[in-house]
């Protein structure tokens, strides 16, 4: 984490990278000309991406100039969704779901594993700037309930050991793999294929999820 | 063009009519907070939800465009239940503070509530309440009371033009915040209080003084500036108020400008209540009328008429003109000016002083060049025509030349000085072209342009240009003057400039100088510092204690515009009138009365007693008085002066928007405002 992002400190100045200004034009010929306002939320995402997964209003000011827009627009866009971190956020920001499948399927439990193993609660940060945890609601994962998103990756099929399991490996700064824990592929049942397994056989094929 | 039916009756429509609209032309109430005629519309209030016939769900009206054999019902079970329910929703939030709310009386909340709201509350939860944010010194917050319609919104960046206001965050936490903490900078925000439904927005300077049925409200004119924007004045007692726009399609639609709303308060501050004459040491001293007559008959009988002159302010009215006018001729004098900023033209034709085009033509208008003016301060209406021309696509090129203001929309900058325009008229610069091809063009010059010793050849240049480039034919006529004072062009419409053998401003402060000129009457004239008046006997004839007034020997309290029934035309021509909204102060009267009560003093007895024979008379002058309200289109005709035009600057004489008149000066909210948005503006040369 650069000294510019310890928490509390916003930079008063951003500008984006070579690499990422290259990407942020063929972002913006993406839109027709005098539209390149459309720009805005990819833009502002990839500012987040640069900057250690948060927005700084320089950061803000910085993609509205850019796209000649009026910078209370750009920031209108920023503080209306949610995956624009407003705040400085750990290394890895760890977004537990907890909307009613997740819930159902135990993600009380998740969220305390990660309570316990980093000794925060959610919306704070560890000392270390390694982590911050939140609550957010429906991720789109339902079907491998309970998950989590840590940065871009997701993790399903959570228990409280699996979950304390990937904190860990994080904290040594491995990847886990991410995905189902429970050892499932994709979003396959469970207990195996349950549906078009006679008509598998009959082609000849593997029924869909068996191992 | 659909047919619909709404409520049982047929209604053909223009396509593209929404069904709210449609309602409207039927005469058929429908409830709403967000839907606003000029603006955007963004359906988010919910509240003016009708029954659309084989539409599953209630529809927002303002967004729904009326189509072929369309079935709507406005007065059903259904659309009662689901307003009532929209408005529930809305008074979740919102504090239940009509008693001490400044909006309590003139609320759209409040009245719809009394037709859709329900009697008790059903949220036993705690309500939201948010920090109130700094909108600057005209504009209260109370945010908490915002019902998120985003009309303010909508207006700053469609209307005004600066992005001043955004909605942060979403769902129950949205809040209103301006983008720059000193607050929203906009020469038009004082519409916000108008276009706010609740009274999340309230007026600053008028919070807490009155409640809207205490006051009594005239309907009359502005003369801030010289658009001349209908308002209606509200008073209590002898006091103003508020001032408030009233709807006039052609001239200010609904909106007006911040010095017209707010600088109602130097009414009532430093103002001439009665007479006043230097005495021998030197001082002023109170006067009766009769002494103060006196004073003046003692000084002027032993002139002669050449020995005399006369100078009208920005804020004299057509009678007083005419009647100063008619008494110093009879005194022989021909030394009259009405350009009391040393503005110089022709004004031996009408078309060569008035805004032709009109304002609600610029509409029409395709390539603009604004020449020495910046309409945003000089007549922020007028600007907010070409606006409103530009977002419509109509307006395609705006180009200046001038100082290079930032006008709200795009402008390309062709340079500053008088080169350019010369260039211009002889062709010889590539903005010709554009001018030439373009369909409606139209050239605006203001005072920066006139404002220098070559103005006459500067208008005809602006003239010949006009011309060449096809700006002047049977339908349109896109030869422009801006004017910045209310009175100008209605005294030159009564011919208050100088007649044969009479002095201008130059002339007659050259003359102030060596002595030919003995005496100067100023009625209402105070832009010109007091000592370039030499040793002449100053008579000062307006309703403040301003610069004339310092300077002045004898003192005559006249009346300011909301005192008095008086006549001003617009820099369009349009011949409008004022009416009487509070009564002069103390022993203040009516300005044409007191030059006709001077002229019998003087021997020169002018020929009407009345109102209405004054005004009998200004139509013999001028016949244009006639046609109050209704624009007489002016006759094309030969004016200006050619001649070479000098290179030096085109300047705008505005140098402060918020203080430009004896009574915005002595505002105190026009002070306040300087303080916030003109001073951050100007370098800091003192700091270093």
């Amino acid at each position: 984490m650069s000294a510019a992002t310890v928490p509390g400190t916003a930079p008063g100045s951003f500008q984006f990278t070579p690499e990422n200004m290259e990407l942020a034009q063929r972002i913006i010929a993406k839109y027709p000309p005098g539209r390149q306002q459309s720009a805005v939320m990819p833009l502002l995402d990839l500012a987040q991406r640069q900057n250690d997964n948060w927005l700084p209003e320089a950061a803000i000011n910085y993609v509205a100039d850019l796209l000649e827009m009026p910078r209370i627009r750009a920031k209108e866009v920023a503080t209306f969704y949610t995956m624009y971190n407003l705040k400085p956020v750990g290394k890895h920001f760890v977004q537990v779901c907890t909307t009613t499948p997740c819930w159902l399927r135990g993600s009380d439990d998740v969220l305390h594993a990660c309570e316990k193993k980093l000794g925060i609660k959610p919306g704070e940060t560890t000392a270390d700037g390694q982590f911050t945890v939140i609550e957010v609601e429906c991720l789109g994962a339902c079907v491998n309930a309970p998950m989590m998103q840590v940065n871009d990756d997701f993790y399903e099929d959570l228990t409280a050991e699996t979950t304390e399991a990937i904190l860990d490996k994080l904290a040594r700064g491995e990847k886990p793999v991410p995905g189902p824990q429970s050892g499932r592929k994709g979003s396959y049942p469970i207990g195996g294929p349950t549906t078009l397994v006679e008509q598998a056989i009959r082609a000849g094929v593997k029924p869909a999820g068996q191992k | 063009m659909p047919k619909l039916t709404i409520d049982g009756v047929e209604i053909e429509v223009a396509p593209g009519t929404s069904v709210l609209q449609a309602c409207e032309q039927l005469g058929i109430e429908v409830p709403r907070f967000c839907y606003h005629e000029r603006l955007s519309v963004p359906a988010n209030c919910r509240m003016c939800l009708v029954e659309v016939e084989r539409s599953p769900k209630p529809v927002a009206s303002c967004a729904m465009p009326c189509g072929e054999g369309m079935v709507v019902k406005t007065n059903t079970e259904t659309v009662h239940k689901a307003r009532k329910g929209v408005m529930e929703f809305l008074l979740i939030n919102h504090p239940l503070d009509c008693p001490i709310c400044d909006q309590g009386g003139e609320c759209d909340l409040q009245d719809q509530a009394v037709a859709y709201g329900f009697d008790r509350g059903r949220f036993s939860e705690n309500k939201r309440s948010i920090k109130d944010k700094n909108l600057g010194p005209l504009i209260k917050t109370y945010m908490t009371r915002c019902i998120h319609c985003t009309r303010c919104i909508r207006f700053m960046d469609e209307i005004a033009g600066v992005s001043a206001l955004g909605a942060l965050n979403r769902g129950e936490h949205m809040e209103i915040t301006p983008a720059l903490e000193a607050g929203v900078a906009s020469e038009l925000s004082g519409n916000l209080v108008d276009v706010c439904p609740v009274g999340a927005l309230t007026s600053k300077p008028y919070a807490y003084t009155a409640r809207p049925w205490e006051l009594r409200k005239t309907e009359t004119i502005d003369v801030m500036d010289a658009v001349g924007a209908n308002i209606r004045v509200d008073t209590r007692g002898p006091e103003v108020m508020r001032v408030n726009p009233r709807l006039h399609e052609d001239v200010n639609e609904e909106w007006i400008s911040d010095k017209t709303r707010y600088s109602h308060d130097g009414l009532k501050r430093q103002r001439l209540d009665r007479p006043y004459v230097r005495g021998d040491d030197g001082k002023l001293r109170q006067a009766s009328w009769a002494e103060a007559f006196a004073a003046i008959r003692a000084k002027l009988s032993g002139l002669n008429g050449s020995q005399i002159a006369a100078i009208a302010g920005d804020l004299v009215d057509a009678e007083s003109a005419l009647a100063l006018k008619e008494l110093m001729l009879g005194l022989g004098s021909p030394n009259l000016e009405c350009r009391q900023d040393g503005a110089k033209f022709d004004v031996s034709q009408r078309s060569g002083y008035v805004m032709n085009t009109t304002i609600a033509g610029l509409e029409q208008a395709d390539v603009v060049l604004l020449v020495g003016t910046n309409p945003r301060w000089e007549a922020p209406l007028v600007n907010a025509r070409i606006r409103k021309g530009y977002l419509a696509g109509k307006v395609k090129k705006v180009a200046v030349i001038g100082q290079n203001f930032d006008l709200t929309y795009p402008t390309e900058y062709l340079g500053i000085g008088g080169e350019v325009l010369s260039a211009l008229a002889a062709g010889t610069h590539p903005f010709a072209e554009t001018l030439r091809t373009a369909k409606n063009p139209v050239i605006i010059v203001g005072m920066g342009a006139f404002r220098r010793a070559d103005g006459a050849a500067v208008q005809a240049a602006a003239r010949a240009l006009a011309v060449s480039v096809g700006a002047v034919r049977e339908d349109w006529n896109g030869f422009n003057v801006l004017h910045t004072a209310a009175g100008r062009v209605g005294a030159l419409d009564v011919g208050f400039v100088p007649h044969q053998g009479g002095r201008d401003l130059d002339g007659i402060l050259e003359g102030c100088r060596t002595g030919e000129i003995q005496a100067v009457y100023l009625l209402g004239a105070d832009e010109i510092p007091g000592e370039a008046f030499g040793n002449a006997f100053v008579v000062y004839q307006g309703h403040h204690g301003d610069r004339g007034a310092h300077r002045a020997d004898v003192i005559l309290p006249g009346a300011a515009f909301t005192e008095k029934a008086a006549t001003y035309v617009n820099t369009e021509g349009r011949v409008q009138q004022t009416r009487l909204a509070v009564f002069p102060l103390g022993e203040a009267r009516e300005d044409w009365k007191i030059v006709r009560a001077l002229s019998a003093e003087l021997g020169q007895t002018l020929p009407y007693d009345t109102l209405g024979q004054v005004r009998a008379r200004l139509v013999q002058v001028n016949p244009v008085f006639g046609a109050v309200d209704r624009l007489v289109p002016s006759v094309w005709a030969e004016f200006g002066q050619s001649g070479a035009i000098g290179g030096g600057h085109f300047v705008s004489p505005i140098e402060n928007f918020y203080m430009t008149d004896p009574i915005s000066r002595a505002s105190v909210t026009m002070a306040k405002c300087t303080e916030a948005f003109i001073k951050p503006a100007l370098p800091a040369v003192a700091a270093e």
